[in-house]
């Protein structure tokens, strides 16, 4: 069986249900949803059940397409990210359908829901491709679908000016994708990346480092790092949260598997410590960049959207730390790191699903007094934004600790100091949402209502961050490393 | 077994949040692990304690317990202690018990972790469990100034465990150490540049947690404003994590540290004499205790300077014991004064020592047990404390074999001056608050005595301070031990 029928079950599954979804009644658009969730769901059984029975071997795809380690786990990744972001929409539901063509009706919430199916199938292709083509058009289908996932709310001035925002900068990076795809196939002659990797020599080298500089700038588009950062906060503010949370998590991830696998072959020759230099810069940029603005947000929106961007950071330094070798290797720090943001992330997204439903708001203040007027939520919220500042025993603390480490191995001095210096900074930050909870009070103080939904995935989730906190060699097993 | 202590009271302090009866499970639980706690003492070196699980496996992390050496039983005991006579202090305010009871057990978990963890990630993760409770518990329940108070500590804390957590992950990749527990941590070695610069990141990070001048403002108003359950366990137990950790690490970078004797002992002399005048100068019982606790490491870092100076602890044998009998009286001592000026508080309504006077009439049990831990503080021969500062400052002069004298010595002549200073500010707030005429609300008719039952924890921290002031080989004995048994059986089987 190929290995790529995986994208074709998305596929084809978003396909048809977007057909369905024209003739099912507003009420029940929500059966979209849990359909598309359906769907997700086989997929992600196939891939962790059958992964042996997937070959890429004889079919025509091979040049495209691996299936290797790095990809099975980013395809299982995007999977259940998908999954969380489906059923983040649910919750959403009611404000996303506050500004369709018919208000207050779920009319026109269906397509949102078949959009992620379609962004995942990207993401998924995104994870195996290994030929500058196929990198491009798998990073198109997913752009596009993204543009139309930020813009969704058309009625709402905020979802539409990020839409725009973002469909300018996007398409400004992918300019830059192009541009530098050409260069590289100029001086190679060649578009697949491991016979890239052979040729590459002093002479050509100016040209190559080029054109690999301009794919970066367009990488650092897509994982939210400097110095195409700007984008991050008013997209994320202005985009539906379940859209948020996707582009932070999946997007960013997949972002980081092309950018493994276009400086791979670059980091492995005798370009490495040019391109390791440059990957040190823009982890030291974006990890000072990122928690230094965040510090005076009010909005937890926004305040996630620094983080997002602190977190390329943290992810760019064990890629900077270059280390193929057989010991910890830097592609297991970014899947691993990657694993654990995920959980927190959504998480923090579904929490402020939860705020924001009972309040109307996305600010800190509205956190205030969840101690009294949720106890249990208020806990799981404190526990979850720990483990997003990196407090030890909590998952959050494993990520930051590996790519510590990592960049100490690798003697990565200047992104190390300022690495700490942004953590002391995301301290403060994440803390004021505890300040927030437990040591002011609300005015109002009605109890929170939170759906069985809402309270049992974050329970699920805050149970799997504790857990893994103590004991994080799971994650090592889903890595497979 | 060593995970027995530290999930006794982290399963109460569940039980307590899903809705168990509060006080009552936090008491049990606190009980059952003073039991434990005490009993370690006859069994600690027999393998039984000793756990070691692997929970990650690049790099190679361990969640390994056990009683490393002496020193670990020590600060056990003094844990254990602490620990149950601060869950059976201080009041809980109404409707708040889940709240209290839980993070009071939660900081007891940490430390216990703390000092049980035979794994420097863990020693280390251990600890910020129990600062998150401090924090909250701080900043939601105490009195005064407390949101400043508790924000303070917060940022202070939290840089210094970062700070610390450089340190750490440099030490280890430095020594090249397979793993992070202690035994292939201290078998290895760094080369001496190297530890110069790991030496001063974990100066200062344990410095700022330990309250080492000049990164010890954040302690006194954090005292000052904290429930006086938490008041006790950090200034008594989470506090002296620092110095365990600095004297636990100290063969690592023995060479490092000299670099920055001449540093230590400014800054430490800077907590002695500076901090003792400011003492002196405290209008207010809860600050001046705060104070005088930040005074009082100046004394255990002046044992860690010895040691520095002598170079190995093979060439100063007292300098470690010296430290650990002071960590361990100390913790006692002003557990014992933080409980007993909440009493004041709730009886009197007032700490200011302007408006006290004449409580020992009304409450002479109440007096005399602060009158022991005063003497006890300021150092009175046939107390705790006595011991460890007389080991300090013999340990200041022991094995120095210089011409004149160095500067751990001259230090240690100054920082004897420094027991004139607590003898001044401990005697005078001693004089102000139970001594003289009764005011209004010191007198017979306002405030009661003990009762029976309020006293039984500060008896037990009295008699501590007793016994190892009479006795100080009841905990000397431990650090003699040989650390590893299986050694020796291995030497007499070959």
């Amino acid at each position: 069986m190929s290995s790529y029928l995986l994208e074709i079950i998305v596929l084809i599954g978003g396909l048809v249900l977007l057909l369905i979804e024209a003739f099912i009644s507003p009420k029940q658009k929500f059966k979209v949803a849990y359909t598309g969730i359906f769907i997700l769901g086989i997929a992600l059984f196939c891939l962790f059940f059958a992964k042996k029975g997937f070959s890429t071997e004889n079919t025509e795809l091979t040049r495209f397409y691996a299936f290797d380690s790095l990809a099975v786990f980013f395809k299982g990744f995007t999977i259940v990210a998908t999954i969380l972001a489906l059923l983040l929409s649910l919750e959403y539901r009611k404000t996303l359908s506050k500004f369709t063509a018919n208000p207050d009706s779920e009319d026109g919430t269906g397509e949102y829901y078949c959009l992620f199916l379609f962004a995942c199938a990207g993401m998924m292709w995104m994870a195996s491709a290994k030929d500058l083509v196929s990198i491009f058009v798998a990073l198109e289908l997913t752009t596009i679908t993204s543009y139309i996932l930020v813009g969704f709310m058309r009625r709402n001035v905020g979802s539409l000016e990020a839409g725009v925002k973002f469909l300018i900068l996007g398409a400004l990076s992918t300019g830059f994708l192009v541009y530098g795809i050409a260069w590289i196939y100029g001086a190679t002659g060649t578009t697949d990346l491991a016979l890239i990797g052979d040729q590459i020599t002093e002479k050509n080298s100016t040209y190559l480092l080029f054109g690999l500089a301009l794919i970066l700038i367009s990488l650092a588009f897509k994982v939210g790092a400097v110095p195409m950062h700007l984008w991050i906060p008013d997209v994320y503010q202005g985009a539906p949260t379940p859209t948020t949370a996707f582009l932070s998590i999946a997007s960013k991830a997949s972002g980081f598997v092309i950018m493994i696998r276009v400086i791979e072959p670059f980091l492995d020759s005798e370009l490495g410590s040019k391109v390791a230099f440059i990957l040190a810069v823009l982890a030291g940029a974006t990890i000072l960049l990122g928690n230094l603005a965040a510090i005076p947000q009010t909005n937890f929106k926004r305040l996630l959207a620094y983080s997002s961007i602190a977190n390329a950071g943290f992810i760019l330094m064990p890629l900077a730390a270059w280390n193929a070798g057989n010991d910890l290797t830097s592609k297991e720090v970014v899947a691993f790191y990657l694993a654990i943001y995920l959980i927190m992330t959504f998480a923090a997204f579904f929490i402020l699903v939860v705020i924001h439903r009972n309040t109307g708001s996305d600010d800190i203040s509205a956190f205030e007094g969840l101690g009294q007027r949720h106890p249990v939520l208020a806990l799981m919220t404190a526990i979850i934004i720990g483990a997003l500042a990196g407090l030890p025993l909590t998952a959050g603390f494993w990520g930051k600790f590996l790519a510590f480490k990592m960049a100490v191995t690798g003697g990565l001095w200047v992104p190390v100091v300022l690495g700490f210096i942004g953590v002391a900074a995301g301290f403060y930050y994440y803390f004021q949402i505890i300040r927030a909870m437990y040591w002011r009070n609300s005015l109002d103080e009605s109890p929170i209502k939170i759906s069985p939904l809402s309270l049992n995935i974050i329970a699920v989730l805050t149970v799997i961050v504790v857990i893994l906190g103590i004991w994080p060699q799971p994650v090592y097993w889903l890595v497979g490393g | 077994m060593s995970l027995i202590l530290i999930l006794i009271p982290i399963l109460a302090a569940v039980a307590i949040l899903m809705g168990g009866k509060a006080k009552s499970l936090a008491t049990g639980a606190a009980a059952l692990n003073l039991i434990l706690g005490l009993g370690s003492v006859f069994s600690w070196n027999h393998g039984v304690w000793d756990l070691s699980l692997q929970v990650l496996s690049k790099p190679s992390i361990h969640l390994a317990l056990g009683f490393y050496d002496g020193m670990s039983v020590i600060m056990v005991i003094l844990s254990v202690l602490v620990l149950f006579t601060a869950v059976m202090s201080g009041k809980c305010p109404e409707g708040r018990e889940k709240l209290w009871y839980s993070s009071i057990l939660l900081i007891g978990a940490g430390a216990l972790g703390a000092f049980l963890s035979t794994d420097l990630f863990f020693f280390y993760a251990f600890h910020e469990l129990a600062l998150i409770p401090t924090f909250l518990m701080i900043g939601m329940l105490g009195s005064g100034e407390r949101k400043e108070a508790a924000w303070k500590i917060t940022i202070y804390l939290s840089l210094g465990s970062i700070i610390l957590l450089a340190g750490l992950i440099w030490l280890v990749a430095a020594s090249g150490s397979e793993t992070w527990l202690f035994k292939d941590l201290l078998a290895s070695s760094i080369d001496a540049e190297t530890q110069s610069g790991i030496a001063a990141l974990l100066i200062i990070g344990f410095g700022i947690l330990i309250s080492l001048f000049p990164f010890h403002s954040w302690a006194a108003p954090a005292y000052a404003s904290a429930p006086a359950p938490v008041a006790m366990l950090h200034a008594g137990v989470l506090k002296k994590f620092g110095l365990y950790g600095l004297i636990r690490l100290y063969p690592m970078v023995s060479i490092g540290m000299q670099d920055w004797l001449g540093w230590l002992i400014v800054l430490l002399l800077g907590n002695i004499l500076w901090v003792g005048f400011v003492t002196i100068n405290q209008k207010r019982l809860d600050m001046m205790l705060g104070n005088s606790s930040v005074m009082h490491m100046g004394y255990i870092f002046l044992a860690f300077a010895a040691l520095v100076q002598a170079g190995s602890s093979e060439a100063n044998p007292l300098a470690i014991p010296a430290a650990v009998v002071l960590m361990f009286a100390h913790g006692i001592s002003i557990a014992l004064l933080f409980m007993l000026t909440d009493t004041i508080r709730r009886k009197t309504g007032t700490v200011e020592l302007a408006e006290l006077g004449g409580l020992a009439k009304a409450a002479p049990r109440l007096a005399f047990l602060f009158g022991l831990g005063a003497m006890a503080s300021i150092g009175l021969p046939g107390l705790a404390n006595f011991s460890g500062e007389v080991l300090v400052f013999l340990s200041g002069f022991n094995g120095y074999t210089g011409n004149g004298l160095g500067c751990v010595q001259i230090a240690t002549i100054l920082a004897l001056w420094g027991v004139v200073i607590s003898a001044v500010y401990m005697l005078r707030a001693y004089r102000q608050t139970f001594q003289g005429p009764s005011v209004a609300h010191t007198n017979s008719d306002h405030v009661k005595d003990f009762g029976p039952f309020c006293q039984i924890p500060a008896a037990i921290l009295a008699i501590a301070l007793l016994v190892v002031g009479i006795y100080p080989n009841s905990l000397l004995h431990l650090l003699k031990k040989e650390p590893a048994p299986s050694l020796e059986t291995e030497q007499a089987s070959n």
